[in-house]
């Protein structure tokens, strides 16, 4: 029971985490922290799926033949996921920073309806 | 105070259907498909250990050239929503003293360090994008220490142009030796290097080179993006 469900239970904690404070915050940059707690949550979920009890890290040598190593494919989309995800929180938030110079605020009721 | 309500009930109802949907999903059993015959045939067909690094630059390396264009994307996007503001840094004051000798100090090895994880990325965990982000992290400590600092983007936006240009030129190559798109032609054809040697892999440590330049620099360009004054120019 320990070992079931931990990084399962973690992995969707964070999605909900990250889609609750999307849905209630207001403010534009707490909701992208949202996203990212939510993308480290997809990310965990990833990996756990991809884990074997028991088994080493997926580069092989003498100790770590293909029977005892871990799925690399989830590995290796979560790799590249990490550096996408942090170069598309930099273009929401210079997205941000245009929104703050053009309304002044943060809040997103504020700047509900296209001015100017 | 609803809002908060219906937030709640909506994230127990996606929380429910994404548990339903795990529960068929047995935790830390052997489930693997493709994963079993990249893990069996890794070592003969890409000469690379880290089965990790293989599937990422020689099994699937068109979609690794796609995950670099949305790299590039977004800081080519970055530096276009962030054009107008005026040229200059906000920061009034230097970092501490402790933290302008640390970055002086450690700077070097930091550069040293993220070289090491992507010319080492068949052998190690790690590879081109962390080892990019490693470079680009000493870059975001000079910049925090020292305020008129600012990066060589003479020599930044070509070497990331041209890093773009020869992960595609690799590509090519393949094609014209062995008739596809980034068909690995020093490990099948030449077999240089042995299996677990830093000379091995065939082109997986040039291509992961080329991505650790590449990450490297446009992290370190969002960067100095980002970190310069807020300040609109007028007009």
């Amino acid at each position: 029971m320990t070992s079931i469900g931990v990084y399962y239970f973690g992995a969707i904690s964070l999605i909900l985490i990250g889609l609750y404070a999307i849905l209630t915050k207001r403010n534009l940059l707490k909701i992208l922290v949202g996203l990212s707690i939510m993308e480290t949550g997809v990310n965990l979920l990833l990996i756990s799926v991809g884990y074997v009890r028991n088994a080493t890290a997926p580069i092989l040598s003498d100790y770590a033949t293909p029977t005892n190593v871990v799925d690399p494919i989830p590995q290796a989309l979560v790799l590249t996921a990490i550096v996408i995800g942090v170069a598309t929180t930099a273009l929401a938030l210079s997205v941000a920073i245009n929104v703050y110079e053009r309304y002044n605020t943060l809040d997103i009721e504020k700047i509900r309806g296209l001015r100017g | 105070m609803v809002k908060r309500i219906l937030a709640i009930i909506f994230i127990l109802v996606i929380g429910f259907w994404i548990a339903n949907a795990l529960a068929k999903v047995p935790f830390g059993e052997d489930k693997m498909l493709v994963g079993k015959y990249y893990l069996e045939n890794v070592k003969e067909q890409t000469g690379a250990i880290n089965a990790v690094t293989a599937v990422v630059v020689n099994y699937r390396g068109f979609d690794t050239l796609g995950e670099v264009t949305v790299l590039f994307i977004a800081s080519t996007g970055v530096a276009a929503l962030l054009w107008r503001r005026r040229e200059e840094r906000s920061a009034e004051v230097d970092g501490s003293l402790i933290l302008k000798t640390g970055s002086r100090v450690l700077l070097p090895f930091i550069m040293l360090f993220g070289a090491y994880i992507f010319i080492h990325g068949h052998l190690t965990p790690g590879g081109g994008f962390p080892g990019g982000a490693t470079i680009a992290t000493a870059f975001l400590m000079i910049y925090l220490a020292y305020k008129e600092y600012e990066i060589d983007h003479n020599l930044f936006e070509p070497l990331e142009g041209l890093s773009g240009v020869s992960y595609v030129a690799v590509g090519l190559i393949g094609l014209a030796i062995g008739g596809y798109f980034l068909f690995d032609w020093i490990w099948q054809i030449w077999e240089v290097g042995d299996i677990g040697r830093l000379l091995s892999a065939g082109f997986i440590p040039i291509i992961y080179t080329i991505i650790g330049i590449k990450v490297g620099t446009e992290l370190t360009g969002i960067i100095d993006r980002m970190i310069k004054e807020s300040k609109e120019v007028e007009g």
